[in-house]
């Protein structure tokens, strides 16, 4: 043992062993169940040899389908892991009544609520969206790739080491107990002088650089890589979604970058940015930081409004109603979701005049979102609708999001807000619309294009439980927050006095476990169509009579997408094709020229959870080396010159005579 | 991309590029890395914002008059200038394909680069051993994240000035080395127009208030 609390100081920072809660029981149980499970999935990836099959063709790959199938996963993982935080809620509110504490204490309980919008916001829906955008978004365009496939990698990393930070601080130390946009002064070194704020600023600000380069990665993929033919008007609506959401993240994430790199300075050198004194300014972070959140409700919404553009015109067997209104809202949206950031915080006393504005443009958002409702509507109508998986979560998101979208309105009314605002009825209003919206559109998107990603549909019956289970859940869940908020309950309280509103919080209890038996029966749709993957294969890899160029390749699409790139003459191109009697092309390939395999993504965001770990328990050799370490092995990479190689033009032939074998087994009934 | 198959009317329809030829490596680059400057743009821009809302905070301690010294920032900023100028001229020996000559001319850029963060440590320093640190006052904090955030900007743009020359070196001005310089170009200028910025808002108009 080390006697010198000096040098122990110096070696581990402020990390001792009463930094691991072992006082915490329902923490010790979850580590012991998640140290089982992790040694059992490594005994097994062991056992079976996986290791090497993972890194060559999965954590090294540049290919955007595989990067987005990672993405998809992790943001699978993180929605279990946020959805245990939002039980562990439900439950204490609804047991927390007439003298009983609940089983949550106040510094646990508190921590819960913080985690589980960040892992939300950042970790599930984030990689959810930004995953079906880097599947979807290259083959819709016709592309190979994206436009920097390396980047692409360590975009994915990087958003995995903020995630990986954020489940470490559920066993090393602890989280943050300042909700999830860690309002100064409370997040500041005075009030939070433990570890749990600087763990949400870290995890954050690496994610953060992962999401900030996707989308730089993607602006350019749209803007640089469509195939020839496709001007930007005869691009896929779910194209345009994910260029304005990627356009919002390169110009709001560096916001929130800064404002969380002035709170470390407050924190960690002692500035007086947004402190109470010396000239310091709380407000300018509240500004700021929805400087940066507004935007981001958009960057989730958007793409999810594309997917439903893009099943509601599959599924209705129609052109979509309205193309050029639906891009022309999609990018005033994109505008109008700068000039709202203000009604997050009416009550902080900007005046009558600043409120009016900000409200104003508000309502006035609900226009073009108005206008794409519809949109989808006249797309329906006389259409010959079938209702498959996605169009379900189509409609159920139809009906959901209306419902949120006027409680928004309601909400952007400044006299109403004094009312409602930090009240159960936000919190219903944005579950409404980030359930009803993004996690529906999600659902839409991983029903609808996973045949495309593994070349076989998901089993119907586990979907049609998950969805039922879904939306009815979501109503039992959040129809009482909005009524308990109307009686003027407020957000994140862990106990109650009266009585007469237990009842409320049970409903929404039951409506979680309902949600919960949703995720399962997703759970069980992917396992059992695993299974059952030969009855319900799809060879066409067009399973659903699609409009898009996605469904013109095959499915699980060859690493290179297309073998020769399509020419585009219509929106709608791949339907087009259908209609002007398209052949394959069955010979006449050529060697096809695509980007290596690296590992340098990996280990740079390696480099950088280390570093946030030095960082965050103040062990600063840690943190210099693994910085050191960072630039070197960045430095070295650039080094290497020799990135891309040329699949060979008979390999090609191999895949796609394969192909055509098949496509003619599979026109035999 | 060959966007020259034209669809003819009436004839046959073309669905795909038959003639392909590879795109050429790092053809996007230029505009991704014009795209990430613009988000780093934002950074300074938020610092901006952050010193015109906290910069007359003073606290009761020291303001921009008692702390700046124009003539040295005059000479700081001719350094930087200079840096523009002669990393302008290492691009116009690039493209003539001189190695030695486009080496020179980094070297300098990075010499003068070297010595306008030389002077910025200098005024740095002088502030905070007058007591002007940056927990002084919510103006001293956002002029030295403001200052410093550029400084260290430039420090990351010396570092891989130094990297470019080694690679230069080795392989000489092939076509991704081009590339990179080119990319190193619009940092560098970049963060003059940024230095523009600085020297006009905080200095200037700093001792004006």
């Amino acid at each position: 043992m080390l006697t010198n609390p000096d040098i122990v100081k110096a070696i581990f920072g402020r990390l001792t062993l009463e930094s691991l809660p072992l006082h915490e029981p329902i923490v010790v149980l979850t580590f012991v169940a998640v140290a089982i499970g992790g040694a059992v999935m490594v005994a097994g990836l062991t056992y079976f040899k996986l290791w090497g099959y993972l890194w060559r063709e999965w954590f090294t790959t540049v290919d955007h389908k595989r990067i987005g199938i990672m993405y998809m996963i992790l943001g699978i993982v993180m929605l279990l892991r946020g959805f245990a935080d939002a039980v562990m809620m439900r439950l204490q509110q609804a047991m927390a009544f007439g003298g009983s504490e609940g089983y949550l204490n106040a510094h646990h309980y508190d921590q819960v609520f913080t985690a589980h919008g960040v892992i939300m916001i950042f970790f599930v829906a984030m990689p959810l969206v930004t995953g079906l955008m880097n599947y979807v978004v290259p083959l819709q365009i016709g592309a190979r790739d994206v436009s920097f496939p390396f980047l692409n990698n360590f975009s994915f990393w990087m958003t995995t080491a903020g995630a990986v930070l954020v489940m470490i601080s559920l066993f090393v130390g602890e989280f943050a107990r300042t909700g999830w946009l860690a309002y100064p002064p409370l997040s500041n070194i005075g009030y939070s002088p433990d570890v749990g704020v600087d763990y949400y600023i870290w995890a954050l600000q690496v994610a953060g650089v992962g999401t900030t380069l996707s989308g730089v990665n993607l602006i350019c993929t749209i803007v640089k890589l469509r195939a020839p033919g496709m001007t930007m008007m005869r691009m896929p609506i779910f194209t345009w979604t994910s260029l304005c959401t990627n356009i919002l993240i390169v110009a709001s994430f560096p916001v929130l970058t800064v404002v969380l790199a002035l709170l470390t300075l407050d924190r960690y050198v002692g500035t007086n940015f947004f402190t109470n004194d010396f000239g310091g300014n709380p407000m300018m972070y509240v500004n700021l930081i929805w400087i940066w959140g507004h935007p981001e409700v958009y960057i989730l919404i958007l793409p999810a409004f594309g997917i439903f553009s893009e099943v509601t015109s599959t599924f209705s067997g129609k052109r979509l109603f309205g193309y050029t209104s639906m891009v022309y809202a999609t990018v005033v949206i994109t505008i109008l979701s700068y000039l709202v950031w203000l009604h997050h915080f009416f009550t902080m006393g900007s005046g009558a005049s600043v409120n009016s504005f900000f409200g104003i443009t508000t309502m006035i958002i609900s226009i073009p979102t108005g206008a794409k409702m519809f949109n989808w509507l006249f797309t329906m109508y006389r259409g010959r609708i079938r209702y498959d998986l996605p169009m379900m979560w189509t409609i159920a998101f139809m009906l959901t999001f209306v419902i949120g979208g006027m409680t928004g309105v309601l909400l952007a009314v400044p006299p109403a807000d004094f009312v409602l605002h930090n009240s159960l009825f936000l919190v219903a209003h944005f579950h409404n619309v980030i359930i009803g919206g993004v996690v529906f559109g999600a659902f839409a998107g991983i029903a609808y294009w996973f045949p495309k990603a593994f070349g076989f549909k998901l089993d119907v019956f586990w979907g049609k439980v998950s969805f039922w289970c879904w939306v009815v859940g979501f109503y039992f869940a959040f129809m009482p927050l909005y009524v308990l908020g109307l009686m003027g309950v407020t957000r994140r309280l862990r106990v109650f006095d009266d009585p007469s509103l237990q009842i409320w919080f049970i409903i929404a209890g039951f409506g979680a476990f309902l949600v919960a038996v949703g995720i399962a029966a997703f759970l069980i749709q992917i396992a059992v169509s695993v299974m059952r993957r030969e009855q319900l294969r799809d060879v066409t890899g067009d399973p659903w009579n699609g409009r898009t160029l996605e469904w013109a390749t095959s499915s699980p699409p060859p690493d290179y997408n297309f073998a020769f790139t399509p020419m585009v003459r219509d929106t709608d191109a791949w339907w087009d094709m259908k209609r002007a009697g398209y052949q394959r092309p069955l010979e006449g390939f050529k060697p096809i020229h695509m980007p290596s395999n690296t590992g340098t993504g990996i280990i740079l965001a390696g480099l950088s959870t280390v570093m946030a770990f030095g960082l965050i328990w103040y062990i600063w050799w840690l943190a210099a080396l693994s910085f050191i370490a960072l630039l070197a092995v960045a430095i070295g990479h650039t080094f290497n010159y020799h990135r891309d190689f040329h699949i060979p033009a008979d390999e090609v032939v191999r895949v796609e005579d394969e192909r055509t074998r098949l496509l003619a087994a599979g026109a035999k009934p | 991309m060959s966007v020259a198959v034209a669809t003819p009317q009436a004839a046959e329809p073309v669905f795909h590029v038959v003639d392909e030829h590879a795109h050429p490596e790092g053809a996007s680059t230029m505009l991704g890395f014009w795209i990430y400057l613009m988000s780093d743009c934002l950074i300074f821009a938020i610092l901006f914002a952050t010193y015109g809302v906290l910069g007359g905070n003073y606290a009761a301690g020291p303001a921009p008059k008692d702390l700046f010294d124009l003539k040295l920032v005059a000479l700081n900023t001719a350094m930087l200038l200079m840096s523009s100028i002669t990393y302008g001229f290492a691009m116009l020996t690039m493209e003539k394909r001189h190695v030695g000559a486009t080496q020179m001319w980094l070297a300098i850029t990075g010499l003068f680069g070297l010595a306008f963060l030389s002077i910025e440590l200098y005024e740095f320093h002088h502030m905070i051993h007058e007591g002007a640190t940056p927990q002084r006052s919510a103006f001293l904090s956002s002029f030295f994240t403001l200052v410093g955030t550029h400084g260290l900007h430039v420090t990351f743009g010396i570092v891989w000035l130094v990297t470019l020359m080694t690679q230069v070196a080795r392989s000489g001005l092939i076509e991704a080395n081009r590339r990179r310089l080119m990319c190193l170009s619009m940092f560098w200028h970049f963060l003059d127009v940024v230095w523009i910025g600085v020297f006009t808002f905080v200095y200037l108009l700093g001792v004006l208030r």
